[in-house]
């Protein structure tokens, strides 16, 4: 598909900001949503609603079979091996809360040891943070080589010889522009009985996953970075994990038999995990947003947002006092950067002011951010939509931002 | 456009900040901070006998929010702490939705602020860590 083609299907791009196109590089805090996606829901709440699982009657009959469609869906696209290995969440957030709450409860110990990387988004931080300080456990961190260039490989790899009980990290961090090598460190944790968890939320419909290549025990994302709706994601696990994993939320739906007076009873997963009506509308909308991501094809994806990634780089580089995060090649489609004695909050708002509309501020990654001595920069994340004149408007308007504010 | 929140004399505050720096001997200081784009400041205030008799401040922070603290801190030195916190209230009714009454007319160049929602956490940062400042004795 072409990007003209790709960028028919996007009505959002129709919309003007102060009589300018919108360009919209954000796409790493959320992806906006083709004409496919929206129709889907309008067309699913017209004729297909109801509550799932429940009701013997038509309407229950076509929900049902929806939502567990987009069940399948998303096993497919992680390659899960079985599909009741994905559960539905509100979104990556959820499925990390969830597994500290019932996985983590059940096996971190007082003295555990809980790996994480100086690279992850608060939400893969502060669950685990919690669970260690509910349970006694110690935290170790991979640290980050010098600009956020790369993961300390070597200390990774000694810090897994110890044998902490899990290593949570992240794929595709939202600030470097850099992948983690998954495989590699799954297969070190795998080697001294360390039990992983894997942050896809930037990487899962940006480029194609497949947990059973990369080796790891959980992995989460959402629904809504990679065009699909928000308020649904998904936490995927090894079968045999989330079978041993006691339920987070009771409630409806999760309960196999209930009684007054003795202890219920819980469903397999993933029914277990999925306490109350779930995000049905949404799980509808998310499975059409797959199914559009896999006709363009995730492999196109990555090298058209990587390519303008790394355009966009190379020629912000160009500008006088601007630092660039991450690697001197892109591995992802995000450019996080900030720029002397120009504030990220005042780029973001003039970048506005002329359509474009970028991040500013520490990226939900505080502790990184500082450790990079930048508590507040600006980034620029592509995607499918986006084009090389986005990246000559971002330039453009940072030449012009440099000019005013310095 | 850009000019009706960005106006010269506040762009030369930003770029020039008064009473930049860290103050020596403070008697009240406080950390402030914003959450939404990570402007970071700090004001440090000299109190003799319930009057601020110096104000400096330092940190990392966006054009709109170094240039309220540097005009704030020109304006707070000589004040009662009493009427210094009177004037952070009414600076805060100024920069939300430009009202503010007996407000400095150095002041009012911020007063554009109130048509940029985003940005009058920027403008008021300052004066809420000068409050903060004033309750926090050092020592």
């Amino acid at each position: 598909m072409t990007t003209t083609s790709i960028r028919e299907q996007f009505p959002f791009l129709k919309e003007r900001v102060n009589g300018h196109p919108l360009i919209y590089l954000d796409n790493a805090a959320s992806a906006q949503k083709p004409a496919s996606v929206i129709s889907r829901m309008s067309r699913f709440m017209e004729s297909e609603y109801a509550n799932v699982h429940r009701g013997v009657h038509l309407l229950s009959e076509r929900a049902t079979a929806a939502y567990e469609n987009a069940r399948t869906s998303v096993a497919k696209l992680l390659n899960a091996a079985r599909e009741e290995e994905v559960v539905f969440t509100r979104g990556t957030t959820e499925a990390v809360n969830l597994v500290a709450n019932t996985w983590g409860r059940e096996n971190i110990k007082h003295g555990d040891t809980i790996l994480l990387t100086e690279m992850e988004h608060h939400s893969n931080l502060l669950p685990w943070l919690k669970l260690a300080s509910d349970t006694g456990a110690k935290v170790a961190f991979v640290p980050v080589l010098e600009n956020g260039s790369a993961l300390d490989l070597d200390s990774a790899k000694r810090l897994l010889a110890a044998s902490p009980k899990l290593f949570a990290f992240v794929h595709v961090p939202n600030t470097l522009g850099l992948e983690n090598p998954v495989g590699e460190l799954c297969k070190w944790a795998a080697d001294s009985g360390t039990t992983t968890f894997v942050d896809g939320a930037q990487s899962v419909g940006h480029q194609p996953v497949d947990v059973q290549k990369l080796g790891c025990d959980f992995l989460a994302c959402s629904s809504h970075k990679m065009c699909g709706p928000s308020g649904i994601g998904a936490l995927w696990g090894r079968h045999e994990l989330l079978a041993a994993m006691p339920p987070w939320q009771h409630g409806g739906e999760m309960v196999d038999r209930a009684y007054y007076d003795k202890p219920a009873t819980f469903r397999e997963p993933p029914a277990r995990f999925e306490a109350g009506t779930p995000p049905i509308i949404e799980a509808a909308g998310w499975a059409e947003a797959i199914a559009f991501l896999n006709d363009t094809g995730l492999d196109a994806i990555r090298e058209h947002s990587v390519s303008l990634a790394n355009l966009a780089a190379s020629r912000l580089r160009e500008i006088d006092g601007l630092r660039v995060f991450g690697p001197d090649v892109r591995q992802s489609g995000i450019v996080a950067f900030s720029v002397d004695d120009v504030h990220a909050h005042d780029v973001a708002f003039f970048a506005n002011e002329r359509g474009l509309a970028l991040r500013a501020g520490h990226h939900c990654a505080q502790p990184l951010m500082r450790k990079l001595g930048s508590p507040s920069s600006s980034r620029a994340s592509f995607y499918l939509y986006n084009q090389p004149s986005d990246v000559d408007a971002l330039v453009a308007i940072l030449h012009e931002a440099v000019a005013f504010f310095r | 456009m850009d000019n009706e929140l960005y106006q010269a004399v506040l762009l030369q505050h930003s770029k020039q900040p008064r009473n930049f720096g860290p103050l020596e001997n403070p008697t009240h200081a406080a950390d402030g901070h914003n959450a939404l784009c990570g402007d970071e400041i700090s004001v440090a205030l000299q109190i003799e006998n319930g009057t601020v008799a110096e104000a400096k401040f330092t940190g990392s922070a966006c054009a709109i929010c170094t240039a309220s603290a540097s005009i704030m801190t020109g304006e707070v030195k000589g004040l009662t702490c009493e009427a210094a916190q009177a004037l952070a209230g009414n600076f805060r009714l100024l920069a939300k939705d430009g009202t503010g009454p007996d407000v400095p007319k150095k002041l009012e160049v911020l007063g554009g602020v109130h048509q940029f929602p985003q940005r009058v956490k920027c403008a008021v940062l300052p004066w809420e860590t000068l409050v903060s400042a004033m309750h926090s004795p050092l020592g």
